[in-house]
């Protein structure tokens, strides 16, 4: 039972260190191809081609991370930097893209191990099944002479049965070392494939900024919400309590007034609810609560001066805070399209796909949305932020404007 | 009477100015924050009604400016209203006297002619606490051994006499008579180790120190 195990998990080591060899050879090509993007880099052509030919290094590299922590348990936590959250297409929006790429030293590191982990995945990952099968030869010859005088109508010398012999501990050695040697490519692909300390330094300061951008947002959202009932709802009911008792005082005396009094206590009244009405919408609309992104969003666009199209294909309900979240970012992007985009129709895309929640709305106004300038766009992205989420715009002069948010996330099953 | 008003919101400032007009009081000042403390020390009015919050940062500058003034102006009749009341502001504004202060939830002006009855007692030098605030003064002593020992109704004269009511007052409340009224507030004041103290603010202070403690 052990014996059967060790040798399932040899020959398991065996083929995935020729898949190993294979990944690393194939870095070779794609170091040169880059190499030779980085230097055209002036021309022009390498600012189109290098981050394209870089991030398939970043996938080679991802590939090996991978195979690392599923076959040597050696885990390699990724290095790059986050995509920026808004790239834009056009020329700016690519040398955007193209920087991202380049001033990420993680890039550079996985370069070198395209290089240099080309000849070490080689010797290590083919070494096991080499080693087996020169060991396999040898016994195989060794037992074909003895047994039935295969080798040659004379027989082998001793010279050869020695040879033969002392290659069989090599085929074990082979066999047994196998998994180790793997683990030992994975720990070397580690050293330059691992961000290192200032790279960890810079993640961490970087979570922090975006949590305490979110604990700064919702506080003052927070706020926000304690003034509006300070000043709106909390103050007409004062009143119209006021209004009421001082009818009540009156109602013999002076029954005109009181009557005046009673009427605008009621008007005082239907104000302070609708503003409640608008406050709860504004923290979490009921209409999200009882149908959802899908339909939250369609009553959305109902209730916009310009015709919406709505097209949502969920397949299930995602986690409350990231609907909420994708209900606002979404709210925020219809809100700019009325204010700003002069645009006479809109239409809003809600996708799943890859474990990825997928908001796109579109309109065909005017353009030139610059999500860099701040408003309510860097409230989105802080928001969306927090789900580790993004938002990205394309909006060129003359239109039309595309903003699209994905937000990852788990779909429950349509609950009803 | 003359009265100085601080309250920013439209609607609460010209309900309390057509109130106050129905009940012939004359509204000389409304200011709605940053002049609040200068017209208060200047008109010297009958009674300030002043709203905790106000411009310009919204927080508590009301608060603030009827503390400073009564700092100023030794016992000048400070009514504050507030949407919510917190004991720590009660202690606040207590610590400058109890003479002429009233601290009341902003609800209570839709019982007008109590609203009123307040109004006037600040004026007249008396004290008005929400029963809010005495709440939850009793509330923190709900474990006091010594306030264990009163009965429902001495802890309900108790209450009353922390708003600041006096006997008579008491009296109507609780639908008793006011030697009913003087013989719980003996047993009161013998079960808390209070001086007996005569009718009025030295009373109101010995039991809302007791409380505040």
């Amino acid at each position: 039972m052990m014996r059967g195990g060790v040798i399932r998990r040899s020959a398991r080591a065996c083929g995935r260190g020729v898949v190993l060899a294979a990944t690393a050879v194939a870095g070779l090509p794609l170091f040169v191809v880059s190499l030779v993007c980085v230097v055209l880099l002036p021309t022009g052509i390498g600012v189109l081609l290098a981050p394209e030919s870089l991030l398939a290094v970043r996938r080679l590299a991802s590939s090996q991370r991978r195979q690392a922590r599923e076959w040597s348990g050696v885990t390699i936590v990724s290095p790059y930097r986050p995509r920026p959250a808004a790239i834009t297409s056009g020329l700016r929006g690519q040398l955007r893209y193209c920087r991202w790429v380049l001033a990420d030293p993680a890039t550079w590191r996985d370069l070198l191990w395209m290089l240099a982990g080309g000849p070490v995945g080689l010797v290590l990952g083919l070494a096991p099944a080499v080693l087996t099968l020169i060991g396999l030869w040898a016994l195989g010859s060794d037992l074909g002479t003895l047994l039935f005088g295969w080798w040659n109508a004379a027989p082998p010398t001793v010279g050869y049965q020695v040879l033969f012999l002392s290659m069989l501990p090599l085929g074990l050695a082979g066999l047994v070392a196998g998994p180790r040697l793997l683990t030992v490519h994975a720990q070397s692909a580690s050293a330059l494939l691992a961000p290192t300390r200032a790279q960890m330094a810079a993640q961490v300061g970087r979570l922090t900024e975006s949590r305490s951008q979110v604990v700064d947002s919702s506080a003052a959202e927070l706020r926000r919400i304690e003034r509006d009932l300070h000043d709106g709802a909390q103050a007409r009911l004062v009143s119209v309590g006021m209004s009421i008792g001082l009818a009540e005082q009156l109602v013999r005396n002076n029954p005109d007034l009181a009557l005046t009094l009673l009427s605008e206590a009621r008007a005082s009244n239907g104000q302070a609810l609708s503003e409640l009405r608008a406050l709860v919408r504004g923290i979490h609309p009921p209409v999200l609560a009882e149908r959802g992104l899908d339909g939250a969003v369609r009553a959305l666009a109902v209730s916009l001066p310009l015709p919406v199209d709505v097209q949502a294909g969920l397949p299930g309900r995602a986690p409350a805070p990231v609907e909420s979240a994708a209900y606002f970012a979404v709210a925020e992007a219809l809100a700019n399209v009325v204010k700003h985009s002069g645009a006479t129709r809109a239409w809003v895309q809600l996708d799943y796909e890859d474990g990825r929640l997928v908001a796109i709305v579109g309109d065909n106004g005017t353009g030139g949305a610059d999500p860099a300038a701040g408003g309510g766009l860097r409230g989105v992205e802080q928001r969306l932020a927090a789900f580790d989420g993004v938002i990205a715009v394309t909006s060129p002069p003359g239109g039309p404007t595309l903003v699209t948010m994905e937000l990852p996330c788990e779909l429950s099953w349509a609950r009803t | 009477m003359r009265v100085v008003l601080g309250e920013d919101l439209t609607l609460l400032r010209d309900g309390l100015i057509r109130l106050f007009t129905a009940y012939d009081m004359d509204v000389v000042a409304v200011d709605n924050g940053p002049g609040l403390r200068d017209a208060l020390l200047t008109q010297r009015p009958d009674v300030a009604v002043v709203d905790v919050r106000l411009p310009p940062t919204f927080t508590n500058e009301g608060l603030r400016a009827a503390i400073e003034a009564r700092a100023r102006i030794r016992d000048l009749p400070v009514l504050v209203l507030s949407q919510h009341v917190e004991p720590l502001y009660a202690r606040e504004l207590l610590a400058t006297g109890t003479r002429g202060l009233g601290y009341l939830l902003k609800d209570r002006v839709s019982d007008v002619g109590r609203f009123i009855e307040a109004v006037r007692t600040v004026a007249g030098g008396g004290t008005a606490i929400d029963p809010e605030v005495v709440a939850q003064l009793l509330a923190r002593h709900a474990r006091d051994q010594q306030l264990g020992r009163l009965t429902a109704r001495e802890r309900e004269v108790l209450a009353l006499m922390a708003e600041g009511l006096a006997n008579a007052g008491i009296a109507a409340r609780l639908f008793i008579t006011e030697k009913a009224v003087s013989k719980h507030i003996n047993n009161v004041f013998a079960k808390l180790d209070l001086h007996p103290a005569d009718e009025g603010n030295r009373r109101v202070l010995a039991v809302l120190t007791y409380l505040n403690a």
